[in-house]
């Protein structure tokens, strides 16, 4: 099966825009797992209320205000223009801060919950045996939530590289910047080259098939019950 | 003993019970914190570990590790301690010498020092064979072993075990016990040994404190709390009494040890321990008759003389709990307050004590 070069530009751009927010929300979304299953804070509510938000939005409102904050008037806005980078809306790096946002959900919930399933009670064996709170973090904790970290990981990277209304609103379908896999099937689309078409969607079913059986595959191998 | 002794004064107010005890700990051998579910005893153990504040203070020999006066909390990581919890908790990511190693690793000492703390806690519980299994495939008994293992090789100061055996079946209690009596032979550290068994008290302990609803309500040397009334009122019908002594000879014809008792000697069944080594005898006061002579024929061989020192009424109104003292030592009998009336006996009487059966458990 062969792909246009347009095709596998944007092929090329999804996977790098996949694989950095996969990056920056496993970075972003362990330590706020982590604070989010031990504090008693009383913000807990309202931080997991706005970590669901993207869930259950549709990705048009959640473009729209993204869009409307990196924008000359929004507020990322002003900061990057008074910082010298200049307007992030329909840039790359525009893109990458929606795609964070709209996958955050995906990204806390599977490590929120293997902290949740580990206890207290490893952490307090590391205690006992000479580890400091940050030693039984990293040699206790997060080896023991692996499964949810691999879980994480590719359902953020999956659920990135389907996304569309965001990407849309957000990156505006520039080839070759913002123009990804899901935006250029509905290029062709409109302009009825469902031949083209077909090929990167078909790609997109195969691709989205093997990440999950491969996903089962990690789990298991991590040790973990259910996929 | 020029090592100071531990000294906790915990208090804790918890919507369930509230916490005041003010304890003394031995620097040498086992303390039993002994009560029923509810009691407090785990919550003291993890206080001593840091893993829960009470307000107070906590002294381990010259080490302060907490003194709300001086604002003092060290935090568990900083004290030098061995913790086996209740149910098995190997970090299942690791293997066992892994699970060995790790506090090992946190320690600032020299690498053959370390080898060598880690060879003896491999030894001392018996788990040279386990060293590349996973945790997973373990028994219930062996995981407990490389937990207790694995708070030894830290060389710590004190050790704790919270109910190490409450989660094992009895076929699995039986197969590590004899590990924990050579650790309460063999350790120089003092422990603290959390339990609601008296199987396990009558095993290990040398110091007993009797927790309820959050208060000591006795405390002592384990032969002086197996008379105390509260200890034989919450023992029940297991009441008895806990015997240290050594074998005297072995009889290989009738397969029987002879062990020196009070002021006499008692028969029990020879489990293969050699003359002259120590162990524990335990006798229940349900299997102890008194007699007001030694009767000669009788297929009771171990009758005892002694002098009765106290009467207690039992539960039901019919039965007399008896005191009896044996020179050094000291034999409890269940008897009928009717018998009592009939043999005419009192405190000060003296009596024969006839044993029906004498558990050798050490």
């Amino acid at each position: 099966m062969s792909l246009s070069a347009d095709s596998g530009q944007a092929i090329l751009l999804t996977l790098q825009l996949a694989t950095i927010t996969t990056l920056i929300l496993l970075l972003l979304a362990t330590p706020l797992a982590w604070w989010l299953v031990r504090t008693s804070s009383r913000w807990r509510g309202v931080i997991i209320a706005l970590i669901t938000l993207p869930l259950v939005l549709p990705p048009t409102v959640l473009g729209f205000y993204i869009l409307l904050s990196l924008g000359p008037d929004g507020w990322i806005g002003n900061l990057t223009q008074s910082l010298g980078i200049g307007l992030l809306s329909f840039s790359f790096t525009g893109l990458v801060i929606g795609s964070v946002i709209f996958s955050l959900p995906f990204a806390v919930y599977p490590i929120l919950y293997a902290f949740e399933m580990l206890g207290r009670r490893p952490l307090e064996v590391a205690a006992t045996l000479r580890a400091n709170p940050l030693d039984a973090f990293f040699s206790v904790a997060l080896p023991l939530a692996k499964p949810g970290l691999l879980t994480a990981a590719v359902l953020t990277f999956a659920h990135t590289v389907g996304e569309f209304g965001v990407v849309l609103m957000i990156g505006g379908d520039i080839p070759g910047e913002t123009r990804v896999v899901a935006t250029q099937i509905f290029g062709y689309v409109e302009a009825m080259e469902y031949e083209a078409a077909h090929r990167l969607a078909a790609l997109m079913v195969a691709f989205s098939f093997v990440m999950l059986i491969a996903l089962t595959r990690l789990r298991k191998r991590a040790g973990a019950a259910l996929p | 003993m020029s090592t100071p002794p531990i000294s906790l004064q915990l208090a804790l107010q918890r919507a369930e019970f509230n916490l005041a005890i003010t304890i003394t700990v031995p620097a040498r051998g086992v303390t039993v914190l002994f009560g029923p579910s509810g009691s407090g005893k785990t919550t003291v153990l993890r206080c001593v570990a840091g893993l829960e504040r009470a307000s107070g203070q906590i002294l381990i020999g010259d080490e302060v590790w907490q003194d709300d006066q001086r604002q003092i909390f060290v935090p568990t990581w900083q004290r030098e301690l061995g913790f086996v919890f209740q149910e098995a908790s190997l970090f299942e990511h690791l293997d066992v010498r892994r699970n060995l190693e790790f506090g090992l690793n946190r320690l600032r000492i020299e690498r053959q020092a370390a080898r060598v703390a880690l060879d003896h806690a491999i030894d001392l519980l018996g788990i040279g064979s386990l060293l590349d299994r996973s945790t997973v495939n373990l028994s219930g008994g062996e995981k407990q072993r490389v937990a207790i293992a694995r708070a030894l090789v830290t060389k710590p100061r004190i050790l704790l075990l919270d109910e190490p055996l409450a989660s094992l079946d009895i076929a699995r209690r039986k197969e590590i016990m004899p590990w924990l009596e050579r650790l309460h032979r063999e350790l120089q550290i003092p422990v603290i040994y959390v339990t609601h068994s008296l199987d396990e008290l009558a095993r290990l302990a040398d110091h007993v404190v009797m927790l309820d609803q959050g208060r000591v309500s006795a405390s002592g040397k384990l032969q002086d709390i197996c008379t105390h009334p509260i200890m034989t009122m919450a023992a029940g019908d297991e009441a008895g009494v806990v015997i240290e002594s050594t074998i005297q000879r072995i009889d290989r014809e009738f397969h029987l040890a002879e062990v020196s008792f009070g002021n006499g000697t008692l028969w029990v069944r020879d489990a293969g321990v050699p003359a002259g080594a120590p162990i524990r005898v335990r006798i229940l006061a349900r299997d102890v008759s008194l007699a007001t002579s030694a009767q000669g024929s009788s297929t009771i061989q171990n009758v005892i003389s002694g002098v009765i020192e106290s009467i207690t009424n039992e539960a039901h109104a019919s039965q007399a709990l008896v005191s009896v003292r044996c020179g050094e030592a000291m034999l409890l009998s269940r008897v009928t307050h009717r018998a009592l009336a009939m043999l005419q006996l009192h405190t000060g009487s003296p009596v024969w004590c006839q044993v029906k059966s004498a558990a050798l458990i050490d």
